[in-house]
């Protein structure tokens, strides 16, 4: 007991002293998770919008395979990347093992059926009469297709905090394809299972502070900003 | 074909698997026409609208806009728009609704305001463009609709039952609104309505639809006088006699149904008039009453059938009226086939097509 309160009391310390080493972890993390949570949006926004407006042959099979990926083991996703990325590797050229961006296309990844999934509810949730609505207004396809993503703001939006969320927390693929290398790949995830291992507990804990403020902060910002709109 | 049309439609075919929702449907829609597609719910009409709004393709058959043929949607997609039977809107402020399709448009700022403006004006709804307008009731939204529809100025303009539903001030503001741009405006209307009252009552043309074919097409008040009967109960029509009205000159008319019966009705028209008296107008009573009803008809029961809500009593007055009473009343009464009974109503309650 007395180890966790001092774990805490040390965990403060080191979050209100601003230490350095919290504080680039922290940054790194952000960084890497939103660099891949851009990428899965730019492939998500118009592939949901895709499925999510269109009928076609074959959509319950598409959005079954969206759905069946939700739940991919991270570990099992960091294995199948390590083979890809690492020298012998399909994509071993592109030299992303140990890399930031290496984690971040991983994220992506595994992030990306995610937001698939939620953006094409949240876009099967509108009106369908809203894009003939459009249509009769004089839009184009394009432009039917926008006011439809509109309508949609609100879900689209739970899309991408969720994926952002699932890839901040993850551990596999930052551990796997980033391997946890100080000062280069470290982030939040990877620390805190490192150095709880290692028995710095205090390091442990005010980074898993950290990981839950972060967490919860993007929700309440992004749910503030989408009520006020 | 005839070089001024401005809408053609030809053997148009519209299928849904096994279902013919269209079958070969051919319409002349003249510049600056009024025109009633009337029939009942499952009819067609709603498709056929659909269809030449371009927001459903055909099975097969075509579309001719001034003369050229439809191909894609495109062309009629500017000339053209839609007012849908269930108000939909944006999810935006009433403003942005009226002001979407202006904005496709590339008009200015001020062109977007002033229009804007106007249009809110004609429906009623100034004040209102900061609201939000999926906060507003049905009928506001149906109006922000016929705003946002109006403020186009289109050349086509296309109603799918936009006053179905809706609360009587909202439905009277549409209605005078749609004759008003239709006369004055000087734009051409297709109005898909099951009420043949109200399709009576805005004059021009009218098209009956029934089972995706059209069967009728003509002027909307010879038509009328000419399908009382069956073709009126379609839509629960009940109560529709054909007659002579003989003004009054107190804004009433008297008008006969057959020798030994009259009915005293507000309106203007004089001649031969479709009449119509909804079925909840109208007080059954055991005993004559002194009331400022102009209406008392005495007349026997032939028919009662017990529905959900309330008693449907079909009276023989001379014609066969249709009325409806709560059950309370109905026990209360103690009504059996043969009752004597007087049917009393106001005269203002006798609508004349």
């Amino acid at each position: 007991m007395d180890a966790i309160i001092e774990g805490l009391e040390k965990a403060l310390q080191l979050i209100v002293s601003g230490d350095p080493e919290v504080l680039n972890i922290s940054a790194r993390s952000l960084l890497v998770s939103g660099t891949a949570t851009l990428l899965a949006a730019a492939v998500s926004l118009p592939l949901g919008l895709a499925i999510g407006v269109r009928s076609f042959r074959g959509k319950r099979i598409v959005r079954g395979v969206f759905n069946a990926l939700l739940g991919i083991p991270t570990v099992a996703l960091g294995v199948i990347l390590y083979l890809f990325f690492s020298r012998s590797g399909p994509l071993g050229f592109l030299h992303l093992m140990y890399t930031t961006l290496g984690i971040a296309l991983g994220q992506a990844v595994l992030i990306t059926p995610i937001a698939v999934s939620f953006i094409t509810s949240a876009i099967e949730s509108v009106d369908p009469e809203i894009r003939h609505l459009a249509r009769t207004l004089g839009a184009g396809e394009t432009e039917a297709s926008f006011a439809v993503l509109r309508e949609s703001a609100s879900g689209v939006a739970l899309a991408i905090i969720a994926s952002f969320n699932r890839a901040v927390a993850e551990l596999g693929i930052a551990l796997m394809i980033g391997g946890n290398i100080r000062g280069l790949t470290r982030v939040l995830t990877t620390a805190i299972a490192i150095e709880t291992g290692r028995g710095e507990l205090a390091l442990g804990i005010a980074l898993a502070i950290i990981l839950l403020l972060l967490v919860t902060a993007v929700t309440i910002v992004t749910s503030v900003v989408g009520r006020r709109r | 074909m005839n070089p001024v049309s401005l809408l053609e439609t030809r053997d148009l075919v519209k299928r849904y698997d096994d279902v013919v929702a269209l079958d070969g449907v051919n319409l002349e829609i003249e510049q600056g026409d009024f025109l009633a597609l009337v029939g009942p719910n499952g009819s067609g009409k709603t498709t056929l609208l659909r269809i030449i709004a371009a927001i459903e393709p055909s099975t097969s058959g075509e579309i001719y806009y001034r003369g050229k043929i439809v191909e894609g949607s495109e062309m009629l997609r500017r000339a053209t728009t839609m007012v849908f039977q269930k108000a939909v809107v944006f999810s935006r402020s009433v403003y942005d609704n009226v002001a979407y399709g202006l904005r496709l448009r590339k008009m200015s700022k001020a062109e977007v305001d002033s229009r804007v403006g106007e249009a809110l004006r004609q429906v009623e709804l100034d004040g209102f463009e900061r609201r939000n307008a999926r906060k507003l009731s049905g009928g506001e939204q149906q109006r922000v609709s016929l705003a946002r529809a109006i403020a186009l100025d289109v050349e086509l303009l296309l109603l799918d039952e936009p006053t179905a539903n809706l609360d009587p001030r909202s439905s009277a503001i549409m209605e005078r609104i749609i004759s008003w741009i239709n006369r004055e405006g000087g734009a051409t209307i297709v109005l898909a309505t099951h009420n043949l009252l109200q399709a009576g009552n805005f004059g021009g043309k009218l098209a009956l639809l029934m089972n995706g074919k059209l069967t009728q097409v003509g002027g909307a008040d010879q038509l009328l006088r000419s399908l009382v009967g069956p073709m009126w109960r379609f839509a629960g029509h009940e109560n529709i006699f054909l007659g002579e009205a003989v003004p009054e000159g107190d804004g009433t008319a008297l008008i006969s149904l057959q020798d030994d019966l009259k009915l005293v009705a507000v309106t203007p028209r004089k001649g031969k008039v479709v009449a119509q008296v909804r079925p909840e107008d109208i007080i059954v009573s055991l005993a004559p009453i002194s009331s400022s009803a102009r209406n008392v008809l005495r007349g026997k029961v032939i028919g009662i059938t017990d529905q959900e809500s309330s008693v449907m009593v079909r009276v023989d007055a001379g014609k066969e009226f249709v009325v409806r009473i709560t059950h309370k009343s109905f026990r209360e009464m103690s009504l059996t086939l043969g009752t004597s009974v007087y049917l009393i109503f106001k005269a203002s309650a006798v609508e004349v097509v």
